[in-house]
């Protein structure tokens, strides 16, 4: 592991980190630019010019009614599909990263231990059974039915794992990542089952979705996704210090004084938070979880405390360039985005692990 | 100019304007509708039309409108020129917000199957008008769509003259399947995957075209579309398979591909090679062309009952 070698010295480690300050602000002015093109690029050709107007007509509370169409354009319909397309991307990324470091694994993801797969599997559920067995529940929440369901989804198949394993007297690492393999093949294999019952048009409504898309983005959406991105946020930089342990070893991080048993559910449950919040709003969209904390060990060394806010700035970016792809590259049509993130994802992923191959690290 | 303050006097010209704007667009007086969802919707201008939906882009086109059509949807397959010289905001269930305003329309026509659904209601609540089809597979039900939109695109008159010749057509159908003594026994099948047919059950719009060209549903224990396995074909038995002509490759090769299904191969509809492919949004979009549809379907199913017409006009 070159992990115990960079982190070695203290010397060494400053060096690291001034570098990294500048990185980081790399990494958010990538995040400022896919921010402004997501707010200045869609199909109606409204730019960022229009704002002035806009703030204007929204002050002064009237307004005629092309400023009333830029208003709808920027504020209803870009901005919240800027703001959920950051939180999808630093979700997944960081969720990523998170896995990575707790299964000390480069290729875990939230996919690989039945987040996603228990997420999709209640969201599933909800559009095909939405007009029968759910309707209480659809009556109940309204709009936010799917996004309520895939968090309480995300969240049962990690408490179900950590339940699950936790029987045993410790949450061994293996054990999870075997159980969350199982559990979610068990949540695919539902959600199939689902598939098969429901008729042809909630069957394009899931195949729809299981692509992955911005396209619904609303205010509603985003304040419902709010709660969540505050936690995640609140509860990371707590996590730093024992994911950098954890790089070491898990009996070495338990002699650093890291609780590794409560650290490992409150990662697992951190993640469920993140993925399940993203899948809510945005259905599937893959490879943001691997993609972008490899690039950042590549470029920002393995230290968490970089790694962590460096996933999160540039999944954010990277989802909302993908996104302005997704919505010009057939305007006024869209392309789901799960289909753009895995068309830039794949290669950049083959080329990581060609590279790694190559390098015989 | 005094005299126009008067209120009678505007009334007065209000109705003249009424008058004189029956079949022209709708100009003078805002046109109020209510839509599938319930919705009043008001409609000052209907010079840009979207459209969404084969049949609603189908009766706008039979309206006469269809040179006020800005953008149209995938599924708007006819007229064949709808989709070529309009714009397209993509398949009419993955709508974007923002690439359906950008089309510019000032009444947007959509069925009441588009979405996704958040999309359909940020729509609602623009300043656009967004008027809702509704989607009933009878005659009754394409009545309601034509009347409505003919209201929405201010064509009342020929949407009377639309609805009345849908009547005429259901009439001669109704008079023509009254023939038949012994319904035949058929089987929509909607495209073969991974080697199952997906076969059309109740309460879809196949089921529904089938029962009007005077056919009995083997399928409609179904409930939807929903894949079949091989075992299941052979229980039903069907006379005659139905199924829908692809853009892309020949009838022939959709006949061999449904004959090479074991489940099919045992059927009298095999054995008697009584395969009918007809265009899916002719066949099962219930639009002005449905009744037509039905009988040509009634004609392939019972050449000797079809009266010589069996290849009737589209």
């Amino acid at each position: 592991m070159t992990a115990a070698v960079t982190m070695g010295g203290p010397g060494h480690h400053a060096a690291r980190m001034g570098s990294a300050g500048q990185l980081m602000a790399v990494a958010a002015l990538a995040l400022a630019l896919a921010a402004f093109l997501s707010l200045s690029i869609g199909s109606t050709g409204i730019t960022l010019s229009a704002l002035p107007r806009v703030i204007g007509s929204l002050a002064s509370g009237h307004g005629d009614a092309a400023t009333a169409r830029e208003q709808l354009v920027l504020i209803d319909i870009r901005l919240p599909r800027l703001l959920l397309g950051a939180f999808v991307g630093a979700a997944l990324a960081v969720a990523g990263a998170m896995m990575q470091g707790m299964f000390r694994n480069p290729l875990a993801d939230p996919g690989l231990i039945g987040v996603s797969s228990g997420a999709a599997l209640a969201a599933v559920a909800t559009i095909a059974l939405g007009n029968s067995l759910a309707a209480p529940w659809t009556r109940a929440f309204g709009v936010y039915a799917l996004p309520v369901s895939a968090f309480c989804g995300g969240f049962a198949a990690t408490a179900a794992l950590v339940l699950l394993v936790a029987r045993q007297g410790q949450l061994a690492t293996s054990t999870l990542l075997l159980a969350g393999i199982a559990l979610g093949a068990f949540a695919t294999a539902l959600t199939g089952l689902i598939a098969f019952a429901s008729d042809d048009r909630e069957l394009r409504d899931l195949t729809l979705w299981m692509l992955g898309s911005l396209s619904g983005a609303s205010w509603p959406k985003v304040l419902a996704v709010a709660p969540f991105a505050l936690i995640v946020a609140f509860v990371l930089p707590s996590l730093t210090r024992a994911l950098n342990g954890l790089l070491l070893g898990e009996a070495e991080a338990f002699h650093l004084g890291v609780d590794v048993e409560r650290v490992k559910r409150l990662i697992a449950l951190t993640t469920a938070a993140a993925v399940g919040a993203a899948v809510a709003v945005a259905g599937v969209v893959g490879f943001v979880g691997i993609v972008v904390p490899h690039l950042v060990r590549i470029i920002a060394g393995p230290d968490h405390r970089v790694v962590l806010p460096m996933s999160a700035l540039l999944g954010a970016a990277l989802v909302l360039g993908a996104d302005v792809v997704a919505r010009m590259a057939l305007r006024p049509a869209e392309l789901p985005l799960g289909v753009v993130m895995a068309i830039v994802g794949a290669p950049i992923f083959l080329h990581m692990v060609v590279r790694r191959g190559m390098g015989g690290s | 100019m005094r005299l126009s303050k008067s209120p009678l006097v505007s009334v007065c010209l209000l109705a003249l304007a009424l008058a004189s704007s029956v079949g022209t667009p709708a100009a003078a007086a805002d046109v109020v509708v209510t839509d599938a969802g319930g919705r009043v919707v008001r409609i000052a201008d209907a010079t840009r039309i979207l459209a969404i939906g084969g049949d609603v882009t189908e009766i706008v086109y039979a309206l006469g409108a269809g040179a006020r059509v800005v953008g149209v949807d995938t599924t708007s397959q006819f007229p064949p020129q709808a989709l070529k010289e309009k714009k397209s905001v993509g398949y009419m269930r993955a709508l974007s917000s923002e690439g359906v305003i950008s089309v510019d329309a000032t009444l947007i026509l959509a069925s009441e199957r588009s979405g996704p659904p958040e999309v359909v209601k940020t729509l609602k609540a623009t300043s656009v008008p967004y008027v809702e089809i509704p989607d009933q597979h009878s005659a009754a039900g394409i009545a309601a769509k034509v009347r409505l939109i003919a209201r929405a695109v201010g064509t009342e008159a020929e949407g009377e003259r639309v609805v009345a010749q849908v009547e005429a057509d259901f009439k001669l159908l109704a008079e023509r399947t009254a023939r038949i003594k012994k319904p035949l026994r058929a089987l929509f099948v909607l495209a073969v995957q991974n080697g199952r047919a997906v076969v059309g059950g109740q309460a879809t719009s196949a089921d529904a075209i089938l029962r009007l060209a005077g056919a009995e549903n083997v399928a409609a224990a179904v409930n939807g579309f929903r894949p079949l396995p091989d075992e299941a074909l052979v229980e039903l038995a069907p006379e005659a398979v139905i199924t829908m002509r692809r853009s892309s490759g020949s009838d022939a090769h959709d006949t061999t591909q449904l004959l090479a299904l074991k489940g099919l191969a045992s059927t009298p509809a095999a054995a008697n090679k009584r395969i009918v492919t007809m265009d899916g949004l002719y066949l099962l979009g219930f639009g002005p062309r449905a009744p037509a549809a039905a009988r040509e379907l009634m004609g392939q199913l019972y050449p000797d009952l079809a009266g010589g017409d069996a290849g009737a006009t589209r």
